[in-house]
């Protein structure tokens, strides 16, 4: 029954000059969302609204899902888009809409007209009442509750007039690409997706660093993370990933630093190379799936030692959150099955029985000074062998 | 170079299987239980395959059930006789270092009400037949034994064990699980007392997914699948003749000098422990003469987790296993490799190498530079 969708957006309405920026990212984001959906489809911005229609046959729970994955959107309401041709035809209109759309109507409703359009011959309390009265003379088993009705019939009038009754939740957020970049630094983990969603849901851009260690970590593990940032794009659209072989910088460490403090030198040595990556991307942060007192690395301590060697800002969406937070976004995003996949990452493979929890930036930085004769080219080595591959969630 | 010393986890499928198989599926299409032409083409392509097969156990080829591979020979074979003659008796008996496939089969029947005894084996992987001959009473209805070892190539006396179970017991039911050992020997089942033996084509370079049980005549078998009665009722569904025609012809091919290429994946046996366990800290688990698999080798790397040094070796284009291949891609602490006393320390640090009859002395003298050149380098670097 349903040919179109009226796509409801909340903070954007907020913004002043910039809106139509958000407004036509919103509409590119839907567009690109939509090209894997079954179905030829318009999307167009209309009077502070959006509608997405569909021209012909299409898939409606396709189209639903692939809406609901873009980032901005509050509410999806499947919309009846008719021409105003006098008020009996609207009343038929609407009636039809009923039957169609409640197969039981023992329901409780209210009518809710609205005119953006002031020329119209009667007023909204004048349509409620006379399209109230037309329902429950179609459908006797219906009640009016105007304080809680279960159903609230909608009813716009604009150039078309709107008639709808259900929203379906959006993901909120803000359209992708209007916040900039960012570069994330992905594990295998379940952490740094999570982490990479909530900043995307802001509308920022990510690319993404992955650091793994042949033959420490197997193929496999590489796979996987690719495969989590194929699931990443499905909400945060294509993901540049850069993948950096750590190994030789690893072994470095391991034979001259004490090896209680190894996850913590590893860790500056990671966020050195991803703001590297990050300064050729243009991302204006990095992005990282940390959380307090998770781990011993990530100490209030552990972090303020890590965060020394960045001079671009950390971003860490996770940090008050508790493990199992996080596992049921991971889980809502669809990324937790593919985390928890055996397979041993880069920073599990060396680490110490008792690592450092309150690690000082002197004592690093001595343990570091150690590292100098080979590390800045062993540094570079990585960064020039790295692998970039872009990530899509296209079949 | 690149080197696949992992056959006993598969091996690559033969240019003659493949091509067989290939035409089945776009010529010789039909169901063999259709009326028609077709079926009776589709038929005759999977006769041919058990007539390969029985010339290659000296059987009857209504023997013969396929069935997708060894893990289904394996269950149809201990639960299907475990079920035709639980009034019989309740009492089985297997060894402590099977395939998950036995092992996991086993755990099931004995929730089910049904007694296991295991064997236990000496430093070899090795079962003793004397003791398997006390553990047999006038309830064991089945023995089921691996006739070689997947991971340490260790080999079970097949017909003393069947003569030392039947002597007790003339009614206890035999099987064997052959899946490393057909294709790199000699079985007779019919004059070696194996009453079910189970076998699976792609260990042998005939396609995954195929594989069949001996059963022989007469043995009564409860079917696990339940549908449309083909093979006698013992394996209903449509019968997967491309795969099927496969196995034959690898069958076949195994036969074709078999002698020789057995003794050719011997001395590169030999030749590769010789060479590797003159590596400081490396050793090999299990026999280094010739009673054992011809093709199976477990090597242990002190100081070095097997699964880095698979990964290592990969990098230089040589392929093996961690312990055992088959069951998961998580490395989990083998089962055999406990019960033949290796020392802990070395339980994680074991490979396995395992030949076929096409890899060459070349190949396998190349495999060895890598692993001389990597183990030292490898145990520089040990986890806390």
């Amino acid at each position: 029954m349903y040919r179109a969708f009226l796509i409801k957006y909340a903070e954007i309405v907020l913004k002043g000059k910039n809106r139509y920026l958000f407004e036509e990212a919103l509409v590119r984001n839907i567009s690109y969302q939509l090209k894997n959906v079954e179905g030829s489809f318009s999307v167009r911005r209309e009077n502070g609204r959006v509608y997405v229609e569909a021209d012909g046959a299409y898939d409606y729970d396709g189209t639903v899902e692939a809406l609901q994955g873009v980032f901005g959107i509050t509410g999806i309401c499947p919309v009846v888009l008719t021409e105003d041709e006098g008020f009996e035809r609207l009343a038929e209109t609407v009636t039809d809409f009923v039957a169609a759309s409640f197969p039981d109507r023992s329901f409780t409703f209210k009518v809710d007209a609205r005119r953006a359009r002031k020329n119209y011959p009667m007023t909204s309390m004048e349509i409620n009442a006379a399209l109230g009265e037309r329902i429950l003379m179609a459908f006797p088993e219906t009640k009016v509750d105007v304080h809680h009705p279960q159903v609230m019939i909608s009813v716009e009038i604009r150039p078309l007039i709107n008639i709808y009754a259900t929203e379906i939740p959006g993901p909120g957020g803000m359209p992708l690409g209007t916040a900039g970049r960012g570069m994330l630094l992905l594990s295998g983990g379940i952490d740094s997706p999570v982490a990479g969603y909530m900043v995307a849901r802001r509308g920022v851009a990510l690319e993404a660093t992955y650091f793994h260690a042949p033959p420490y970590t197997s193929e496999r593990a590489k796979q996987k993370v690719v495969d989590l940032a194929r699931k990443l794009s499905a909400w945060a659209g294509p993901v540049k990933l850069h993948v950096v072989n750590f190994t030789d910088i690893q072994l470095d460490i391991y034979e001259k630093c004490p090896h209680e403090q190894l996850t913590i030198i590893m860790r500056r040595y990671m966020m050195s190379i991803a703001e590297h990556f990050a300064g050729e991307g243009k991302c204006l942060g990095l992005i990282t799936g940390e959380s307090i007192g998770q781990v011993a690395s990530q100490t209030m301590q552990s972090l303020a030692v890590t965060n020394e060697v960045c001079h671009m800002p950390v971003y860490r969406p996770l940090i008050a959150m508790d493990k199992q937070e996080i596992v049921k976004i991971a889980e809502k995003i669809d990324t937790y099955e593919t985390s928890i996949l055996p397979f041993e990452d880069c920073c599990t493979i060396f680490v110490a029985k008792h690592p450092v929890t309150k690690p000082t930036l002197k004592s690093i930085e001595r343990s570091e000074k150690r590292l100098k004769e080979v590390m800045d080219e062993l540094v570079k080595k990585a960064v020039d062998t790295a692998e970039t591959i872009v990530v899509t969630n296209e079949p | 170079m690149e080197v696949y010393l992992d056959n006993s986890a598969t091996t690559r499928c033969s240019r003659e299987a493949a091509a067989v198989m290939a035409s089945v599926l776009t010529t010789d299409y039909g169901n063999p239980s259709s009326m028609h032409r077709m079926g009776m083409a589709a038929e005759n392509r999977m006769r041919r395959a058990a007539e390969q097969i029985a010339g290659t156990l000296r059987c009857q080829e209504k023997e013969l059930v396929f069935t997708s591979g060894g893990t289904e020979s394996n269950n149809l074979a201990i639960c299907g006789a475990a079920e035709a003659n639980r009034r019989r008796g309740r009492h089985l008996i297997t060894s402590a270092v099977e395939h998950p496939s036995v092992l996991r089969t086993m755990e099931r029947l004995s929730e089910q009400g049904f007694e296991v005894t295991y064997l236990p084996v000496n430093r070899f992987g090795e079962i003793s037949v004397e003791e398997l001959k006390e553990a047999v009473r006038p309830d064991t209805i089945l023995v089921s034994l691996m006739q070689m070892n997947n991971e340490i190539g260790a080999l079970c006396p097949t017909e003393e064990a069947a003569s030392a179970v039947k002597s007790v017991n003339p009614d206890t039911l035999f099987h064997v699980d052959a899946i490393q050992s057909y294709g790199k020997m000699r079985i007779f089942p019919g004059r070696m007392g194996i009453d079910l033996l189970s076998v699976s084509g792609h260990k042998f370079h005939g396609p995954k997914g195929a594989g069949f049980l001996y059963v022989r005549d007469r043995t009564k078998l409860k079917p696990l699948l339940c549908g449309g009665g083909q093979q006698r009722g013992v394996r209903s569904g449509t019968e997967n003749v491309p795969a099927i025609a496969g196995l034959g012809a690898a069958a076949a091919a195994a036969w074709d000098g078999l002698e020789d290429k057995v003794g050719h994946m011997f001395a590169l046996r030999e030749h590769f422990i010789e060479t590797v366990t003159e590596i400081a800290g490396v050793s090999v688990n299990g026999r280094r003469d010739r009673q054992c698999a011809p093709h199976i080798v477990s090597v242990s790397a002190e100081g070095v987790r097997a699964e880095v040094l698979l990964h290592a070796l990969e990098e230089r284009g040589v392929y093996v296993s961690a312990g055992s291949a088959c069951s998961s891609n998580r490395p989990a602490v083998s089962a055999t490799l406990s019960a033949i006393g290796l020392p802990r320390t070395l339980l994680d640090s074991t490979v396995r190498v395992s030949f076929c009859a096409d890899n060459t002395r070349e190949e396998i003298d190349y495999a060895l530079g890598v692993f001389a050149e990597l183990i030292p380098m490898l145990q520089k670097y040990k986890r806390h």
